[in-house]
């Protein structure tokens, strides 16, 4: 897999600097084609090949939790020799975007969202009913970060 | 289980065709040439209200933020360590908003306690390319803030299960013209 260094200058561009300034007009690949100097199927290709690595998730919209529908953190402690297993049975909701193995008592983190909060409770209840196990639900109540993306520092 | 107590009203800032077309970029954009006529052809919109309705999106801050989403294990950073804080409730907003500020603190949350299992309520993740640069920073962050009498624990991640966008509406499929937004 490629790690930071392994990343062209045109690579690391793309991932570094349009994270929260991608262009809205109708040919926005060729508009980031001219601002570094190369053409706009270069571009394509190039996040073409990010997104098909993994290292680009997608290029689009980060939407403000609570704005629309409704998310939440929750964590379920799973023992350890069923965490596998229980961690299959969560990825299998698709209203569970991000599910992480954490190290601690509680060790299973993910993240659901659902058009209404009513949803969110219903698909928590489900998965509480697979897995036999209690979910802490820990939505967000105060945002204090304005998210302006990640800045990578290359090694 | 409580209701978030951000929840926005949503009256007036959102349509059915905004919702649809948030719907329809739950994946992403397509990597052609005209991205947004691509997605406006899904919708039966044309690409000037694709752009428009974005444009508004983002000005409303429904849209926090609108480019190239990354993932961070795949570019070095290895290390997540998500940390929790047991703050005394008066503190938590003026704390959580002092520490959103250090760099190395890629996300700074409120959320609710839930005794006795759980007594935490301030999340800031720190992401870094191991565990000893995590901890280098939590340790900068503890002296720069005072926070040594604060009770803290950092969660570093193992396995990922899953990561991909969030899907509020439940994708593209059957979402055009749905009024899918909850009042």
């Amino acid at each position: 897999m490629a790690m930071g260094t392994d990343f062209s200058p045109l690579e690391r561009a793309l991932l570094n600097d349009h994270q929260h300034d991608f262009p809205l007009c109708p040919r926005p690949f060729a508009e980031l084609a001219r601002r570094h100097g190369v053409d706009e199927d270069t571009v394509i290709r190039v996040l073409q090949g990010l997104q098909g690595s993994g290292a680009v998730s997608r290029v689009g919209a980060v939407v403000r939790p609570n704005r629309i529908g409704a998310s939440t953190l929750a964590a379920m402690a799973v023992p350890q020799a069923d965490l596998e297993r229980v961690a299959r049975l969560v990825n299998g909701f698709d209203e569970v975007n991000h599910n992480y193995e954490r190290r601690h008592e509680y060790n299973l983190w993910f993240v659901v969202a659902a058009p209404s909060r009513q949803g969110l409770s219903r698909v928590l209840a489900d998965i509480e009913g697979a897995t036999g196990l209690p979910v802490l639900d820990l939505p967000m109540l105060e945002d204090y970060f304005i998210d302006l993306g990640f800045s990578i520092q290359w090694e | 289980m409580g209701i978030a107590a951000t929840a926005l009203p949503l009256a007036g800032e959102l349509d059915s065709r905004d919702a649809a077309l948030l719907g329809a970029l739950e994946n992403g954009l397509p990597l052609v040439a005209r991205p947004y006529a691509a997605v406006g052809a899904l919708l039966d919109m044309p690409e000037a209200e694709v752009l428009a309705r974005l444009a508004r999106l983002r000005e409303v801050q429904v849209i926090k933020r609108w480019g190239v989403v990354v993932r961070h294990r795949e570019l070095g950073y290895r290390a997540n360590g998500m940390v929790v804080w047991d703050v005394p409730d008066h503190r938590v907003a003026t704390l959580g908003r002092r520490l959103s500020h250090f760099p190395c603190v890629t996300l700074c949350y409120r959320r609710p306690r839930r005794p006795p299992d759980w007594n935490y309520n301030l999340f800031t993740m720190i992401h870094g390319r191991d565990e000893a640069g995590v901890r280098a920073n939590l340790g900068h962050l503890v002296a720069s803030c005072r926070l040594e009498g604060v009770t803290h624990e950092v969660l570093f991640s193992e396995r990922r299960f899953k990561q991909r966008g969030a899907r509020y509406l439940g994708g593209y499929a059957g979402t055009a013209g749905r009024a899918v937004v909850p009042s």
